[in-house]
């Protein structure tokens, strides 16, 4: 079963949207383990390897998604986690979606996306067997 | 309520409750039939956004069991229905309190300065994330987040660059801070001494409501009984000490932004307002003594009427608590005044320009329903901090609704209407239905800590969502109406300043060189020493601060006597 590690770093508070996103993945069948607030980018990578997940969903509505994913991609690189597929989502101007994408997260999603477009993305690109 | 008049003789009963009830039966048989065939309502049923039913039509029989002095009254008096103050807007208009806050003091000071040019008539800042949550702009944590969402305040010469050439004794400052809303005080107590302004003439307020920062808005330090008793200290010193000034703004924006319905949204704040009434009690002060200073702030979302009659509903609910509770005899410990902003998650990021639209019309049920004070959102606000021109439109929205419209003519214009009143005695049943609840849980502290607030704010979020994205909540130009052709309006957004970041910790750095390292050492022991007993944090917090202990120093002596909160979240 696809497993997926929802995840809020930085200092950030806002939570409305990834505990919605972390229900609705739960409801479309998949395994999903959420972080809880203010995770360091190095703590979320840590989990994501000891819970053995093909997604993570990292949420971040305080604008400081440049200074917070890049750091995350790097640590899953540094523990040969390279191919768990990021997804950002929250408050991401279209400019830094594009630098988002380049510097190796999978997909970006905005606030005005719907969960099943968030569904068919893992279920077409990172579903494991079974599913 | 009672509209109906006595038959007098000769003419027929014409308006009697019978002859009214004949009269809407046979106008449903037949004229509601008809047409219904001619064109279906659109709707098997119709209902708030709380999910409360909305009836085809209101009249005579819905406020038939209103009685017109226990249950509105006037305006000014028990129980407030109709308004906090006699004459409301006719005297005094509410207070256009546009948010200000980004980058440096400096930077903030000028718009704060543009905004008052522009006819603004409070003051409001906001403070970034690291500031929020008590880390100071060179802690390793604040990485990316300096001057980001709100300004960076390190010590008290940050606070100072803020309202530099402001004049703090005639101008009333609101800052939006909860869990170190206590350094933040001090700094603003310090530095009215230092300008010669005597704390008795200052007006403003912290927001300082740590209930629903558990519960909702999740900016937290120390575990909720230290967050309570931070609380009690700065409310037990303010109304010693600062007889004009609002020591805390109880607030439902939060609770209602992260997900909940307009009735839990005013239950879950009006118990919080219990759990921090009972807090200071314990104290020993009588609740006569704290209670006319505790202010509120609620949310203007999209349902019109349901807001209105939510703010006139909290009134009425929170007059019955003072008095029949805690035994409140002043009049100004029953009277709820609240500050207000339009919902910033309605906005939508696509069409950002109609967003303009949506926070008029939320602005006029805050001012329907009686605001004393109001923050409209920026056109731009679901794509970043607003920019000058999104908070010009914004505070010219205000204008509009002030001096175009007239709807602040009259008091409680909405005051007697059948539907207004219906769904404000509605939505007051079910605030007590929902008190009663967290009393039998053992009041708002006890709940928070069973999650109860939590849970039920994620079961309404996710319900909400599923209508989004079922489109039976509509939100025109993202589920409904999508423009065709994908085009949009480009908006003009706020840049934020990359050297911000350098710029802070540079200063942090030399206001750290310059101070007496041992006196600040001195201040953070006899704070941490008070901190260890039961004495009132907020006399050794404004030494501290006024010897340039940092906010994250001071922050960090009472994490070490108090510990850290650990949320084990719900979804």
């Amino acid at each position: 079963m696809t497993r997926v590690l929802m995840a809020k770093v930085g200092l950030d508070g806002h939570d409305r949207g990834v505990k919605v996103v972390a229900r609705a993945l739960r409801d479309a069948g998949f395994e999903v383990v959420y972080t809880g607030l203010h995770r360091t980018p190095e703590e979320v990578a840590v989990a994501a390897v000891q819970e053995d997940v093909d997604v993570i969903g990292v949420s971040i509505l305080s604008g400081a998604h440049m200074a917070l994913v890049p750091p995350l991609l790097d640590e899953l690189r540094a523990n040969d986690a390279a191919d768990i597929k990021v997804l950002v989502g929250g408050v991401i101007p279209e400019a830094d979606r594009a630098k988002l994408r380049e510097l190796g997260a999978a997909a970006v999603f905005d606030q005005d996306a719907t969960t099943d477009a968030i569904v068919e993305w893992i279920r077409g690109n990172a579903g494991r067997g079974g599913r | 309520m009672a509209t109906t008049r006595k038959p007098e003789a000769g003419l027929p009963a014409q308006a009697g409750p019978d002859h009214i009830a004949g009269a809407q039966a046979e106008w449903e048989a037949r004229d509601v039939r008809e047409a219904a065939e001619r064109a279906p309502e659109r709707s098997p049923q119709f209902e708030t956004l709380s999910g409360l039913p909305v009836k085809r039509l209101y009249g005579p029989a819905d406020t038939a069991g209103l009685e017109y002095l226990d249950a509105l009254g006037f305006p000014g008096r028990y129980p407030y229905t109709r308004g906090p103050y006699p004459t409301m807007y006719r005297s005094r208009p509410w207070t256009m309190r546009q948010i200000a806050g980004y980058g440096t003091g400096r930077d903030t000071n000028a718009r704060l300065k543009y905004l008052i040019a522009q006819g603004q008539t409070g003051i409001s800042v906001d403070f970034d994330m690291p500031t929020l949550m008590g880390y100071d702009s060179d802690d390793p944590r604040a990485r990316g987040e300096v001057g980001r969402e709100g300004v960076a305040v390190d010590t008290i010469e940050d606070l100072a660059d803020i309202l530099d050439g402001i004049d703090i004794g005639a101008i009333s400052v609101s800052m939006t801070i909860n869990p170190t809303a206590w350094v933040l005080f001090s700094m603003y107590v310090a530095l009215a001494e230092r300008r010669g302004v005597p704390p008795g003439s200052l007006s403003g307020t912290v927001q300082a409501d740590i209930l629903k920062e558990y519960i909702a808005q999740k900016e937290w330090i120390y575990p909720i009984p230290a967050g309570m008793r931070i609380v009690r200290d700065l409310i037990v010193h303010s109304v010693a000490h600062l007889a004009r000034y609002n020591p805390i703004n109880i607030s439902g924006y939060h609770i209602r932004e992260a997900g909940a319905t307009a009735v839990q949204e005013a239950a879950f704040t009006l118990a919080n307002g219990i759990a921090y009434v009972e807090e200071v009690r314990r104290t020993g002060l009588e609740v006569d003594a704290f209670a006319p200073r505790l202010a509120f702030y609620f949310i203007a979302e999209r349902d019109f009427f349901e807001e209105i009659a939510k703010f006139r509903a909290a009134r009425r609910v929170w007059a019955k608590i003072m008095r029949d509770r805690f035994g409140a005899r002043r009049p100004e410990s029953m009277r709820l005044r609240f500050h207000c902003q339009t919902a910033g998650s309605s906005l939508t990021a696509r069409e950002p320009i109609n967003n303009i639209a949506r926070t008029s019309l939320q602005a006029l049920s805050a001012v329907l329903g009686g605001a004393q004070s109001l923050h409209a959102n920026g056109m731009d606000e679901a794509l970043a901090i607003p920019s000058e021109l999104a908070m010009k439109v914004a505070l010219r929205t205000q204008q509009i609704i002030l001096d175009e419209t007239r709807v602040a003519s009259t008091i409680d214009p909405l005051g007697g209407g059948y539907f207004v009143e219906a769904l404000t005695d509605r939505v007051e049943a079910e605030i007590w239905a929902y008190l009663r609840r967290i009393d039998d849980l053992g009041g708002a502290v006890a709940a928070a800590e069973q999650n109860f607030f939590q849970t039920e704010i994620a079961d309404t979020a996710y319900r909400y969502h599923q209508q989004k994205e079922r489109g039976e909540l509509t939100v025109v130009g993202v589920n409904k109406y999508v423009d065709p052709s994908g085009g949009d309006v480009p908006i003009a957004l706020h840049e934020i300043d990359p050297g911000v970041e350098a710029e802070q910790g540079a200063r942090l750095a030399r206001v750290k060189r310059e101070r007496d390292a041992r006196e600040v050492a001195r201040r953070l022991a006899a704070l941490a020493e008070t901190a260890r007993g039961d004495g009132n944090l907020i006399p050794p917090t404004i030494e501290a601060v006024r010897a340039h202990a940092t906010l994250g120093e001071i922050v960090q002596a009472l994490r070490d006597v108090f510990g850290t909160y650990v949320e084990r979240p719900v979804f």
